[in-house]
């Protein structure tokens, strides 16, 4: 437990490295996409646990962060003032759900607040992940992949066709997110290291969380079913369930970043919902080494950061869908292999032994 | 006093009626052997009682209970655990590690409880682990617990997953094909363990294709033939049923 503590201690530490680094630099600019790439790192690290630890694909999973940033970004931006006069508004204005705020054109919007958008985005995903999950999870390999590619494909075309949620414009104008009292999640240049160190502590509590789940209980009934699962549910590990959960978990670390990286972009576009985002979060959990959580994260910084800053330019989703081919062939278990120092050891024991003659 | 019931199970795939209306009764605290040339239906019927096969029809009645229609899973959870003909054991995980999957049904902590690390499962983890660890001893197997189940030498990986399975501790115990792929020395320890096991209060019911085995410690034995169930007796008769001897010798003209 020590060890896993003082993982995540070292992590922090050098997010500050990073945080001082572009302050001595005078880039603090870089920080933006550093941000943008903590929020999709969340989303990284439950897919990890879903295709790592759970054993269980998923090609749909931008669809969850489409659905949670598409839902708040709804909410906090659809003007009820025309129907101030229902009961119904005038309940929930007085509830303090709805407030106003000054519109982009001028006048004043009555809107959702960003917290009772978000926790509505959040039950929404979970029951969309358990309606979906229930039936898809009981597929295997390549079905799996292709039904939760089809759901992915579903989320993308209903974003598209739906005008209210801006079509292939997607929604703008979405304010920030007030976190606590004189913090909020937006993209305010005068918020920019606030943002940085809040984005970050998000994934590194879901870091906690997840890690701590690995070690426990239910993480060792979950590595159980990835092994073998007739003999997990043998000796009484109800497969589906588990499965079903960690499902669901994972779409709501992807929900709960589409939420919160649409408020500090200030909108949402459809290329969110579109497959190649989903190849390009299965393409990072790959390259980190499947079930490897920290593999997961650190390749998500570095594939996120430098998408996000333009290096692979135009040939964006090229590069992912590359990375991913290349890994299937000649690094199945990712780049970042957390035994690999074991490995080394075991090979050079190994010729050692053999000199021996034994 | 009956632990497990089989009464009249019937089970078909396409063509073939792989087990028929089929019954015996599994004394609690007894050791039941299941025999019967390749094809007989051994393996389905344990397929059908541990809950992963559905029976076409029949009940299959365990401690009192009707289990026909329950999971595995649930099943398990009632006290029935099985083993596989092929040794199933988790890759990548320790022999402790296997062994303490087993403690699954025995403890609780679940999925938010793992996340936030609460208190109550560092003290859960601690019993998991040291009942597991004492199964192990008491399976003669304690000096491998950190090993790597798999890279066991193959008769230890059959100890190991029956290890995970007492971890459950199950009040009927299913083992399928226990001495396969052991040599001589390592079935003769196999029957002692299976022996032992019986001593800790569980009833085990095996299929076996060793007949010395099956002939040294089951207390009945039942004999299948294409489904059917073509005697039930005490090893000793069994070894003098002309039925028996016919279908596994063949006709003598």
């Amino acid at each position: 437990m020590v060890r896993r503590y003082s993982a995540v201690f070292a992590f922090a530490l050098f997010l500050v490295a990073i945080q001082l680094a572009t302050l001595f630099a005078g880039a603090g600019y870089y920080l933006t996409q550093l941000t943008m790439t903590a929020y999709y790192s969340l989303l990284t690290i439950g897919l990890c646990m879903l295709i790592g630890y759970a054993g269980q694909i998923s090609l749909g999973h931008a669809g969850f962060f489409a659905i949670g940033g598409y839902v708040s970004a709804f909410l906090t931006t659809c003007d009820l003032t025309p129907h101030k006069g229902s009961a119904l508004v005038s309940l929930l204005s007085k509830s303090g759900v709805l407030v106003f705020r000054p519109g982009l054109y001028g006048g004043t919007l009555l809107t959702v607040h960003p917290w009772p958008a978000c926790v509505v985005a959040i039950l929404l995903t979970v029951v969309i992940a358990y309606l979906v999950g229930g039936p898809v999870l009981k597929l295997r390999g390549h079905y799996l992949a292709m039904a939760t590619l089809g759901f992915g494909i579903i989320i993308l075309r209903i974003v598209l066709g739906t005008e209210s949620l801006g079509a292939a414009d997607g929604i703008s104008d979405v304010p920030g997110f007030p976190l606590f009292p004189g913090l909020a999640i937006s993209g305010d240049s005068s918020l920019r290291v606030s943002n940085y160190y809040m984005a970050w502590g998000l994934v590194i509590l879901g870091m906690v969380f997840l890690l701590n789940l690995v070690h426990s209980r239910v993480g060792r009934a979950l590595a159980a079913v990835h092994g073998a699962e007739d003999a997990a549910s043998a000796v009484g590990i109800p497969t589906a369930r588990y499965k079903l959960h960690t499902f669901v978990l994972s779409a709501v670390f992807a929900s709960l970043a589409g939420v919160l990286l649409t408020h500090y972009n200030g909108g949402i576009g459809p290329s969110e919902a579109s497959v190649m985002k989903s190849v390009r979060y299965v393409a990072i959990v790959a390259a980190g080494g499947m079930a490897n959580l920290w593999g997961a994260l650190m390749m998500s910084l570095v594939l996120n950061y430098l998408s996000l800053r333009g290096y692979f330019g135009t040939f964006d989703d090229a590069v992912f869908g590359i990375i991913l081919l290349l890994i299937m062939l000649f690094a199945p278990d990712g780049l970042l292999r957390r035994h690999i120092l074991a490995d080394l050891g075991r090979m050079f024991s190994r010729n050692a032994a053999g000199e021996e003659g034994s | 006093m009956t632990l497990l019931s089989v009464r009249e199970v019937s089970k078909r795939f396409g063509g073939l009626q792989a087990v028929s209306d089929l019954s015996f009764d599994v004394a609690g605290g007894s050791i039941k052997a299941l025999i019967g040339p390749n094809g007989a239906g051994k393996t389905t019927l344990f397929n059908l009682i541990s809950g992963f096969l559905q029976p076409d029809s029949g009940e299959i009645v365990f401690g009192g209970e009707e289990i026909r229609k329950l999971s595995s899973c649930r099943i398990a959870s009632r006290g029935m655990v099985r083993t596989f003909q092929h040794i199933r054991l988790f890759p990548g995980m320790t022999v402790l590690e296997n062994v303490m999957v087993g403690r699954h049904v025995h403890s609780r902590s679940g999925f938010l409880a793992g996340m936030l690390n609460l208190p109550f499962t560092w003290k859960e983890e601690r019993r998991i682990r040291e009942k597991s660890l004492e199964i192990l001893e008491l399976l003669g197997i304690g000096a491998f617990a950190l090993s790597e189940a798999t890279s066991l030498p193959y008769g230890r990986q059959r100890i190991v997953e029956i290890g995970r399975a007492l971890a459950c501790e199950p009040r009927l115990l299913l083992l399928d094909e226990p001495a396969a792929g052991l040599n001589m020395r390592e079935t003769g320890e196999m029957g002692k363990l299976i022996e032992k096991i019986r001593g800790m209060g569980v009833t085990v019911l095996l299929v076996e294709h060793d007949m010395s085995l099956v002939m040294k410690i089951s207390d009945e034995v039942v004999v299948l033939s294409y489904g059917k169930k073509i005697a039930e007796d005490r090893p000793l008769s069994i070894q003098k049923n002309r039925e028996v001897i016919r279908v596994y010798l063949g006709d003598d003209q």
